[in-house]
């Protein structure tokens, strides 16, 4: 009787005390106490990128970047987080991980359309305090230190470059072809027909590439639609109004033309292109290997091409021309780019943040700076990397797309956006796999964009 | 000397017993709940929390980005009025119906009954054979399975070979006909389970039976149809509630083949839930419809209930 009872009363203890071990949760990594000054303490940081593809350019700059600061740092861990994600996977997964302090890395890479969305989040730590006493700083550009801010006039992130896009070709499938060298177009048409009478003389050869479809997620809203968007007399966003533009002839425009190319064989199959490793086989599998004439891309690619990329190839800066993208009828500027970007940032959330706005300046010394802009194949953003000799000779394009700055635009990157480009690529990919219309893919779009703004935020196009 | 103390003396014992019954079982009761605590504690955390939790975020603006990420607010009804005037919505609805009807009720169902039927005749050999290969298949990892059976639909895939060998022409099964491939390989996934439901089922039928209604002279067809099968009657209610339900939460498969596409032509339910939760980040929309396909499985549920229930009465 007496041994019942005891029995008892010890698995009752055990199991109580099983609860309450697995219930706490022990920290992954000791990290010293929140309140206490972590620049003065060692600290144990994290910082996270994504990792997609064979390149290993950012995975090498930022390994040495991490032996630099642990050395300047003793006592301090730099951990590297590479997010194998795809274009907007990785968005969800950062998003995710900024959402707890348990998970929220201390340094993340983020890029500049997803910024005024994640502050409305509040994922992002405001970094005026920090740049204000950075001599670095006004090495910027201004357009640059623009790109960061967000809409309340603070800078959330730093940028480490920009990008700008055009159309490469194949100058030796252009010569098969019977196309010139210097190539030109000056509308959309002039692309189309020099497509045509590739697929028609140089059969086996995928004539254009444009991303399109949700797999490839920003790149086809951006590369894809918005290149071809921003030709027309319209726009996703009314600055004047500041309004969403709707119902606009333009949009319907470019829908017509993704659906020309996808029905008339002139880019890749729909199921090719709705690959989502679609983006790393262009530069390191299509364009090298000759299996793809034109690219509407952008101003990076060659950087599988280099030493250090995922694919070198020497020969490009003689086989690769570029031209400017068209206007659609060829009037405006005549050429269209859109520039990007992306910026080194520290989550609200991070334990670390002085530790972390130590890393992001060992990031963006004078010299790191002009390494990762050339490895990385960016366009420099700092006026003492744009003059570095390093940078200027490394690539024949450079040249060619940092000129295009001049054209360039911006994407209306308000906290929607984000939702909105989802839409944009619903819409390209109901049109490119025959599902629906290019109006009736226009109409929803418009639907969508009213439930996702509210009715009184949309104005109707021209 | 005939005291009472003798009998008074022998009266504790039973009495101690009978008058401690109403106060002591219920002592124990609870201490015998104890260990319980942790078992209990975790479901409620584990199980019950996160449904509570998606209840409560279906009727907020909860996002992954932007507004309704730092605060989050009540929206009452709104994510369900979107669902329900939303194109998209009602597409993943028509093919998640399409897909459990094709390859639950009807695939692996029929499919299931034809092989514990011709399993319950045939040689040891082939029942192993057989058993092992249809287990096999339903035994394999999600993500596994669906590679194999994207190779097998595949543009230049096993299929298509097979199809040319004959001289039938093939297609580009993933691409034009992405539900009904994804269709068929759940059916090839999932028959095991209906074959061995049904197996049991079958087994406890007696043989006196059978012989009965073949000595009076019922056709094979008509012993199935109108001896064999009424009386598995429970076990087909079972199984079929069992497979729709299990059907209609089938993710990691499309996912992996199709990944609902193209465009939205294999996108059901649990993948637009996905793409609106994660890809578009907006997570209360996306719970909204987890809420909607709960109550779509409890409708199925409802009515294979039902029918159970008249076929006990």
């Amino acid at each position: 009787m007496v041994m019942r009872k005891r029995f008892k009363v010890v698995a009752a203890v055990s199991a109580v005390l099983l609860a309450v071990s697995a219930c706490s949760q022990g920290s992954t990594t000791k990290q010293p106490d929140a309140g206490s000054s972590q620049s003065s303490g060692p600290a144990h940081i994290k910082i996270a990128y994504q990792q997609w593809g064979p390149g290993v350019v950012m995975k090498n700059f930022l390994t040495g970047v991490k032996a630099e600061y642990e050395s300047a740092n003793p006592g301090s861990t730099v951990e590297i987080l590479p997010i194998v994600a795809s274009e907007n996977d990785y968005y969800t997964k950062l998003q995710l991980m900024m959402r707890s302090p348990n998970t929220a890395p201390d340094v993340v890479y983020e890029d500049t359309f997803l910024i005024n969305s994640d502050i409305t989040a509040g994922y992002l730590r405001p970094l005026d305090d920090y740049i204000k006493n950075w001599d670095q700083w006004s090495q910027f550009e201004d357009t640059a230190k623009g790109a960061a801010k967000a809409l309340d006039g603070k800078t959330y992130g730093v940028p480490d470059g920009t990008d700008t896009r055009a159309l490469w070709y194949n100058k030796q499938l252009f010569a098969k072809a019977g196309l010139p060298a210097d190539w030109q177009p000056k509308t959309w048409d002039d692309v189309l027909n020099a497509a045509r009478t590739i697929k028609q003389k140089v059969p086996g050869v995928t004539p254009l590439n444009v991303y399109s479809g949700k797999p490839m997620g920003e790149a086809s809203a951006m590369q894809g639609f918005e290149m071809l968007l921003y030709g027309t007399k319209d726009t996703l966003y009314n600055n004047d109004q500041q309004k969403w533009v709707v119902g606009s002839q333009g949009f319907k425009d470019s829908l017509n033309f993704i659906k020309t190319v996808y029905t008339e064989g002139l880019g890749p199959s729909p199921k090719q292109a709705l690959d989502p490793n679609m983006g790393s086989k262009v530069g390191t599998e299509l364009l090298p290997g000759g299996k793809l004439a034109i690219a509407l891309d952008g101003s990076w690619i060659y950087g599988n091409w280099q030493k250090t990329g995922a694919k070198p190839w020497p020969q490009w800066s003689t086989v690769m021309g570029q031209t400017a993208m068209p206007t659609q009828d060829g009037g405006g500027k005549g050429k269209v780019s859109l520039s990007g970007g992306w910026t080194w940032a520290i989550p609200a959330k991070s334990k670390n943040p002085d530790a972390a706005w130590n890393l992001i300046k060992t990031l963006q010394t004078q010299k790191n700076a002009a390494k990762y802009a050339t490895d990385g194949a960016q366009i420099a953003v700092r006026k003492d990397v744009a003059d570095d000799a390093g940078y200027k000779n490394s690539a024949k394009s450079t040249q060619f797309f940092t000129d295009l700055v001049s054209v360039t635009v911006y994407r209306p990157a308000y906290a929607e956006y984000p939702k909105v480009s989802n839409e944009i690529i619903t819409a390209m990919e109901a049109v490119m796999t025959g599902q629906s219309s290019p109006d009736k893919a226009a109409k929803n779009y418009d639907e969508a964009v009213e439930g996702i703004v509210g009715k009184d935020k949309t104005t109707q196009g021209q | 000397m005939t005291t009472t103390v003798a009998p008074t003396s022998a009266a504790p014992a039973p009495s101690g017993k009978t008058s401690g019954r109403s106060g002591k079982p219920r002592a124990a009761k609870l201490v015998r709940m104890v260990p319980l605590t942790p078992a209990i504690g975790l479901m409620l955390v584990f199980l019950a929390g996160p449904i509570l939790y998606c209840v409560y975020a279906a009727f907020t603006n909860m996002a992954l980005t932007g507004t309704g990420a730092a605060n989050v607010k009540f929206v009452g009804l709104d994510n369900f009025r979107k669902a329900f005037n939303s194109g998209a919505f009602t597409n993943a609805i028509w093919l998640t119906l399409v897909f459990t009807l094709i390859s639950a009720i009807i695939g692996q169902n029929t499919l299931g009954l034809g092989l514990a039927l011709l399993m319950r005749k045939s040689t040891k050999v082939v029942r192993n054979f057989v058993g092992t290969a249809v287990i096999g298949a339903w035994v394999l990892p999600e993500v596994v399975a669906a590679y194999l059976l994207s190779a097998f639909f595949n543009d230049d895939g096993t299929l298509n070979v097979m199809l040319h060998a004959v001289g039938l022409p093939g297609q580009d099964w993933l691409y034009a006909a992405p539900i009904i491939a994804v269709s068929l390989a759940n059916i090839w996934r999932g028959t095991a389970f209906s074959m061995l439901v049904y197996s049991a089922a079958l087994s406890e039928i007696p043989k006196e039976i059978e012989e009965s209604a073949e000595m009076d002279g019922a056709s094979g067809a008509r012993r199935l149809v109108f001896v064999t099968v009424p009386m598995i009657s429970r076990a087909v209610m079972t199984n079929l509630m069992l497979i729709t339900l299990q059907t209609l939460s089938v993710f990691g498969l499309i996912f992996a083949m199709t990944r609902g596409g193209p465009g939205t032509k294999s996108q059901t339910l649990p993948l637009y839930m996905y793409e609106q939760a994660f890809s578009f980040s907006q997570i209360g929309y996306g719970t909204a419809i987890a809420l909607v396909m709960l109550a779509i499985g409890a409708v199925f549920s409802l009515i294979y209930l039902r029918g159970l229930n008249s076929e006990a009465a």
